[in-house]
C-alpha cells in the first residue's frame, strides 16, 4: 500500500517534470512564431529602398532614423492618422464593448415577448460577410451626409454581434442571475445593477473584447477608405496604402515599413496595458458566489 | 423552475427592451437597410460597365442560376473548407493546451504572464503588413529557400506560392499564427470565470490535471467554446484578406486558394450587386445552417452538462 | 545622399540643354506667365471658387506647387489660386478605392452643388479609355486647346487619351517612352561588347532576343528577371484591342508574348515572379544574374537602387538600347470634368503644365521628369548630357525614337482588367500548372466576371 502510493508519487511528479518540458518547448516555439514577425519588419524599417530591394536580410541596417525622418517629413499627416485611428478605435472599443454587454444582459437577465427572436436574430445578423453591407453602408452614408466623419465608422460598432455573442456566453457561464437578484432585493435600480454590479464581473470579457475591437478597428481599411477621403480625417491604414501607391518619385518601401512599425507600436502599447486584465486575471475572485 | 422565475422577474422585463434599444438603433441604421438592399439586389441584373450603369432589370432567380450552373462556387467552397480545416484543427488545439496549461496550477509554468501576452501579439500586425513580410521571407531566392538550401533539403527554391498545397499551407499557419492568441485568450478568461472553488475541491479530491481539464474546465467552458468555434466557422468561411493579399486576389495557383468572399470581391469590382448579392445570400444561408449544427452539436449538450456541474456544485457545497 | 548627389548632375545636365533649346520662348519667360496669370484671374472671378482636384497620390500636386506661379498651399489637402480654393481629394489606388471613390461622385456630378463639382481628374492609361469614351470629360478643344500648342506632345499621349469619335479628352506633362537596360558586365563577358549599338543586334527582335537568351544562360544568366518584363513590350505592339465588338480577343502579339515566355520559362532563361517583388529586384545587383530590364527613365533613375552601393547602378554599370520594339510606361493624365466651373482655370492648369516649353523646362530641371515636348527631348538627346548610372551614356535619342514609334490606337475600355488577368492565369500556365488551354479559359472566366457584359469567343 504505502510502496504503491509513494510510487504514485513519484509517477506523477515525474510526469508533470515531463509534462512541463513539453509545455515549456511548445511555448518557447509558439513565442519564436510570435515575435519573429517583429524583428524582421525591425530589420526592414532600418533598411533603405535600395537595400530592400536586394533580398532579405538577417542584420539591421543603419537607416532607421533617416527612415523615420523622410515619413515624417514627407507630406502624409500621420500624427493626425495616428490621432484619428486613436479616437476611432478607442471609442469604437468602449462603445462596442459596453452596449454588447448591455444587450446581452437584456437577453440574459429578462424574459419578454421578443426575446426568442431577438437572439437568434442577432446571430444571424452575424453572418453577414460585412464586404457585402459594405456597399450599400457607404451609400447610405452619403445620403444622411455623414461621409468624410469618422462617426459613422464608430457608432456601427455600438450593433457588434461577435461581441454580444461573446459577452452573452460569458454571462452564460460566468453571471449567476442570484448576484443580480440580491441586489434587486436590495432596491438597485436596472441600470445601476448593470453598471455597478454586471459590469465589474464582466470585467475579463470587456477587456478581451475591449483589444479585440480595437485591434480590429485600428487594422480596418476596407470601410474606411471608402468613406474617408480628406487628409485630415484618415487613419493610419489608408495613409499605409497613399505611402505604398506613391509614385515612383516617392516610392520608398523603407518609409513603408517604417509606417507600420509606426502603425503597430500604439496598439502594442494599448495591448500591454489592458493585457494586465487578461494576464493577471480580475475576475478570480469577484465571480464567487 | 421557470414559470417561477419568470414571476419574480416580470416587472423588470421592460428593461429587456430599454436596453435592447442602443444595439437595434444602430443595427437598423448601419446594418439592416443595406442588408435589406443586398437582398432585394440579388434579384436584379444590376451592375457597371465602365461608368455606364447596367440595370438594375428585375431577373428573377437568374442570379441565383448563373452562380449555381458554373460550378464554380462549390469550387470555392470546397477551398475556403479545406482553407478553415487546416488552420482551425491546430489553431483550437494549441489554444486548449495552452489554456490548459495556463490555467494548471499543478504546472506551476514560470514567465506564463509573459507567454500569455506574446500570443496575441501576432494578430497586431495588419494583415496586409504581414503579407507583405510573407512574401519576402518565402521568396523564390527568399531567406527561407535559401536556409532550406543550404542545409540540403531542395537543391533549387521551392515556389511556394506556385503549388496548391504550399499556398494552402502558408494561408493556413498565416491565418493561425493571427488568431490562435485570440482563440487562447477567450479560453481563457473562459477559464478564468470558473470558481476557482471547483478546482480545489477537486484537487482535495485526488483529481490530476487531466481529469480536472476534461471534467471540470471543459464543461463549464461549453459556452466559450461554443462561441469560438461558431465565430471561427464564421470567420472561416468570411476568409479573405489573408489569402486576398497573399495571392494579389487572384487565389493563384489555378484558383486554389480562392475563397467565397475572394469570389464575393471579385464581382464587386463592377459593383455587380445582383450577383454579389446572390452570392451573399447563399454564404448567408450556408453559415446558418452550419452555425445550427454547430450549436445542436455542442450547445444543447452543453445546457445539460452545465446543469449537472451546478447540481453537482451545489450538492458538494 | 548619393542619389541626390546623381541626380543633381543629372539634372543640372538636363538643364543645361534644355535652356539652350527653349532659350528663345525663354525670352518671353516674363510677360507669358503674368499674362497667363492676369488671364485666368480676370476669367476666374466668374467662375467658381472652388477647384476639386481628384487623384491618387501626390505627384500632381507637388507639379502644380512648384510649377504653377499663382498656387499657394494653404495645408495639405488645400491650396489657392488667386481667389479660388484648390481641393485635393486623394484616394490611393489600392483596391480599385480610387476609381470607385471618383465614380461616385462623377455619377452624382450633374446634381452635385458646384463647388462640389469635380473640375479635374487624373487617369492611368490603363484605364483612361474608360472615362475618356464618356461624356464625363470634356473635350480639350473645348476648354480652347489648340491643335497647335498640342503639336509638340508625343502621338502616343494622344493616342491614349482619344475616345472612339476621335476627340483628345486629356493632356499630360510627361512621356515615359522605355528602352532596354543591359548590365554592361554581362554584355562584355557573354556578348563580347557592350556598345549600345552592337548590344542592339543581339536583342533587335524577339527571334534573336530568344537566341541570345539561350547563349546567357549557358554563362549563368537569366536575359530578364520575369516574363512579365517583356509583356508591355509585346502590348504596347498590338494589331487589334482586347475586346472587339464586346468579344473577348486575344491579339496575335499577345500571344507570341505567352509563346516566347513558355519557352523562355521552360528552358531557364527567366523566371515568373511579379514586377516589384524581390525576386524581381534581385537583378538590380550583381549577384542576381540578371542580363536586362525594359523600362523608361525614372526606372533606371529611381528605381533600380543606383543609391545603394553594391548595386549596378550604383557602379554605372547599365547600358541603354533600344530593344525589339518601342514602348512606354507609366505616365498620369489631365482631365477636365464635365460640368466643371471653372473652364479658365482648368485650360490654364493644362496649358501651362503641358503646353509651355518654359514651366516643362522648369520640371525637367526641377524633378528629372520626361517631359511630353518633343523638341525639346530631341534637342537635349543631341546636347553632351550623359547618365553616370548608364556608364556615361547619352540615352535620350533612343527614349526619343522609341517615343515616336510607339502607336496606341488598340486600347479598349477594359485594358487594366484583361491585362492584369492575363498575366495572372497565364502564370499557371508558366509554371506548369495548367494547359494554355485551362489558364485561358481562367482568363475568361476572371473577366466575366470583371465585365459581365463581355462574350467569349467561340472555339
Amino acid at each position: 500500500m504505502e510502496e504503491s502510493k509513494n510510487n504514485n508519487k513519484v509517477k506523477k511528479s515525474m510526469s508533470i517534470h515531463a509534462r512541463r518540458a513539453v509545455a515549456y518547448i511548445v511555448l518557447i516555439l509558439v513565442t519564436f512564431f510570435c515575435l519573429f514577425w517583429f524583428y524582421v519588419l525591425f530589420i526592414n524599417a532600418t533598411r533603405s529602398n535600395g537595400e530592400l530591394q536586394k533580398g532579405f536580410s538577417w542584420v539591421p541596417s543603419t537607416h532607421l532614423i533617416e527612415n523615420f525622418k523622410n515619413l515624417s517629413a514627407g507630406t502624409l499627416p500621420i500624427w493626425s492618422g495616428l490621432k484619428n485611428s486613436v479616437i476611432v478605435s478607442g471609442l469604437s472599443a468602449i462603445l462596442s464593448v459596453y452596449f454588447s454587454a448591455m444587450t446581452a444582459y437584456a437577453i440574459h437577465a429578462y424574459d419578454f415577448k421578443l426575446k426568442k427572436f431577438a437572439y437568434p436574430f442577432i446571430l444571424m445578423i452575424m453572418m453577414i460577410p460585412t464586404q457585402v453591407t459594405a456597399l450599400g453602408f457607404v451609400k447610405l452614408i452619403k445620403n444622411i451626409s455623414l461621409d468624410d466623419s469618422l462617426i459613422p465608422l464608430i457608432c456601427t460598432t455600438i450593433a457588434a454581434p461577435v461581441t454580444f455573442f461573446y459577452m452573452k456566453q460569458y454571462m452564460d457561464s460566468s453571471l449567476p442571475m442570484s448576484l443580480v437578484e440580491a441586489a434587486r432585493m436590495d432596491g438597485c435600480g436596472e441600470l445601476k445593477t448593470f453598471n455597478r454590479i454586471v459590469m465589474p464581473i464582466m470585467k475579463p470579457a470587456l477587456a478581451v473584447q475591449g483589444i479585440f475591437t480595437f485591434v480590429s478597428s485600428w487594422n480596418n481599411y476596407f470601410v474606411p477608405a471608402l468613406v474617408l477621403q480628406s487628409d485630415d480625417k484618415k487613419t493610419l491604414p489608408i495613409l499605409l496604402a497613399q505611402l505604398r501607391s506613391a509614385d515612383w518619385l516617392k516610392f520608398d518601401m523603407g518609409q513603408v515599413y517604417m509606417m507600420i512599425a509606426f502603425s503597430i507600436f500604439p496598439v502594442i502599447v494599448v495591448y500591454l496595458f489592458l493585457s494586465r486584465y487578461i494576464v493577471q486575471g480580475v475576475a478570480l475572485g469577484s465571480v464567487k458566489e | 423552475m421557470k414559470t417561477k422565475r419568470r414571476g419574480k422577474v416580470v416587472r423588470y422585463n421592460k428593461w429587456g427592451y430599454i436596453f435592447l434599444i442602443p444595439f437595434t438603433a444602430a443595427f437598423v441604421i448601419f446594418q439592416l437597410i443595406p442588408l435589406i438592399t443586398t437582398i432585394y439586389n440579388s434579384f436584379f441584373e444590376n451592375y457597371m460597365s465602365g461608368l455606364n450603369q447596367i440595370g438594375p432589370t428585375f431577373v428573377g432567380l437568374d442570379n441565383y442560376k448563373s452562380l449555381f450552373s458554373s460550378g464554380d462556387i462549390w469550387t470555392y467552397a470546397k477551398n475556403t473548407m479545406i482553407m478553415w480545416i487546416m488552420c482551425f484543427i491546430p489553431q483550437i488545439v494549441l489554444s486548449l493546451l495552452l489554456g490548459s496549461w495556463f490555467s494548471d496550477v499543478q504546472l506551476r509554468l514560470r514567465g506564463s504572464r509573459f507567454f500569455k501576452a506574446v500570443i496575441y501579439l501576432p494578430n497586431l500586425i495588419m494583415a496586409s503588413a504581414f503579407a507583405m513580410l510573407f512574401f519576402t521571407l518565402f521568396s523564390d531566392n527568399g531567406p527561407i529557400n535559401s536556409l532550406l538550401m543550404q542545409i540540403g533539403f531542395i537543391d533549387e527554391p521551392y515556389k511556394f506560392l506556385s503549388h496548391t498545397w504550399s499556398a494552402r499551407g502558408l494561408i493556413a499557419f498565416m491565418n493561425c499564427l493571427m488568431w490562435f492568441g485570440n482563440t487562447t485568450i477567450l479560453l481563457m478568461a473562459g477559464m478564468m470565470g470558473i470558481d476557482t472553488s471547483l478546482f480545489e475541491a477537486a484537487q482535495v479530491d485526488g483529481a490530476n490535471s487531466r481529469q480536472v481539464f476534461w471534467r471540470i474546465t471543459m464543461p463549464l467552458l461549453r459556452p466559450i467554446l461554443v462561441y469560438v468555434m461558431i465565430t471561427s466557422l464564421i470567420g472561416g468561411l468570411q476568409l479573405f484578406d489573408v489569402p486576398q493579399i497573399l495571392t494579389n486576389g487572384t487565389g493563384a495557383p489555378m484558383r486554389s486558394t480562392m475563397t467565397l468572399i475572394m469570389y464575393l470581391n471579385k464581382h464587386l469590382y463592377s459593383k455587380n450587386y445582383g450577383m454579389a448579392g446572390a452570392l451573399s445570400v447563399v454564404l448567408f444561408i450556408i453559415s446558418a445552417v452550419l452555425s445550427l449544427i454547430v450549436f445542436r452539436m455542442v450547445g444543447s449538450e452543453s445546457r445539460g452538462e452545465a446543469k449537472k456541474w451546478k447540481k453537482a456544485k451545489t450538492t458538494t457545497k | 545622399m548619393r542619389k541626390a548627389q546623381t541626380m543633381k548632375r543629372v539634372l543640372a545636365g538636363l538643364a543645361a540643354a534644355t535652356l539652350a533649346v527653349t532659350g528663345l520662348a525663354g525670352c518671353s519667360d516674363d510677360d507669358s506667365s503674368s499674362s497667363s496669370t492676369t488671364d485666368g484671374d480676370s476669367e476666374v472671378t466668374e467662375e467658381g471658387k472652388v477647384l476639386n482636384i481628384y487623384c491618387w497620390n501626390e505627384e500632381f500636386k507637388s507639379r502644380l506647387t512648384d510649377h504653377y506661379a499663382d498656387y499657394e498651399e494653404v495645408d495639405s489637402t488645400t491650396g489657392t489660386i488667386g481667389d479660388v480654393t484648390v481641393v485635393w481629394n486623394i484616394t490611393p489606388s489600392d483596391d480599385n478605392a480610387y476609381q470607385d471613390n471618383l465614380d461616385a461622385t462623377l455619377l452624382e456630378q450633374a446634381d452635385a452643388d458646384d463647388d462640389d463639382k469635380i473640375d479635374i481628374f487624373l487617369v492611368e492609361a490603363d484605364y483612361a479609355l474608360k472615362y475618356v469614351d464618356t461624356d464625363y470629360t470634356m473635350s480639350v478643344s473645348d476648354l480652347g486647346l489648340t491643335d497647335d500648342e498640342l503639336s509638340e506632345q508625343y502621338q502616343y499621349t494622344k493616342d491614349v487619351m482619344t475616345d472612339s469619335d476621335g476627340v483628345l479628352k486629356g493632356v499630360s506633362w510627361q512621356a515615359c517612352p522605355g528602352v532596354l537596360f543591359y548590365n554592361r558586365e554581362v554584355a562584355k563577358e557573354v556578348l563580347g561588347t557592350d556598345d549600345p549599338e552592337e548590344v542592339q543586334a543581339y536583342v533587335s527582335d524577339w527571334d534573336t532576343f530568344n537566341e541570345t537568351a539561350a547563349t546567357l544562360k549557358e554563362a549563368g544568366y537569366t536575359i530578364t528577371s520575369t516574363v512579365n518584363d517583356t509583356y508591355r513590350v509585346y502590348s504596347n505592339n498590338v494589331t487589334s484591342k482586347w475586346v472587339e465588338d464586346g468579344e473577348i480577343n486575344i491579339d496575335d502579339n499577345i500571344v507570341a508574348w505567352v509563346e516566347d515566355s513558355k519557352a523562355l520559362v521552360d528552358a531557364g532563361y527567366t523566371g515568373t515572379s511579379d514586377l516589384w517583388s524581390d525576386d524581381w529586384s534581385a537583378g538590380f545587383y550583381p549577384e542576381g544574374n540578371v542580363f536586362c530590364y525594359f523600362g523608361p527613365a525614372w526606372l533606371v533613375n529611381f528605381s533600380m537602387a543606383a543609391d545603394t552601393e553594391g548595386s549596378i547602378g550604383y557602379e554605372g554599370n547599365w547600358g541603354a538600347c533600344e530593344g525589339p520594339q518601342g514602348f512606354y510606361w507609366g505616365g498620369t493624365w489631365i482631365c477636365a470634368a464635365a460640368g466643371t466651373d471653372n473652364e479658365t482655370l482648368v485650360a490654364d492648369i493644362m496649358r501651362t503644365l503641358t503646353c509651355d516649353a518654359d514651366v516643362m523646362t522648369e520640371i525637367v530641371e526641377a524633378d528629372d521628369d520626361f517631359v511630353n515636348n518633343q523638341s525639346a527631348m530631341e534637342a537635349l538627346a543631341e546636347s553632351d548630357y550623359s547618365s553616370d548610372i548608364l556608364g556615361g551614356q547619352n540615352p535620350l535619342s533612343m527614349y526619343c525614337a522609341n517615343a515616336g514609334s510607339i502607336d496606341l490606337s488598340n486600347t479598349s475600355i477594359y485594358d487594366q482588367g484583361c491585362t492584369e488577368e492575363f498575366q495572372a492565369a497565364m502564370k499557371n500556365y508558366f509554371e506548369g500548372n495548367a494547359t494554355y488551354e485551362e489558364a485561358l479559359d481562367l482568363f475568361y472566366t476572371a473577366i466575366q466576371e470583371k465585365y459581365p457584359e463581355l462574350t467569349v469567343p467561340e472555339e
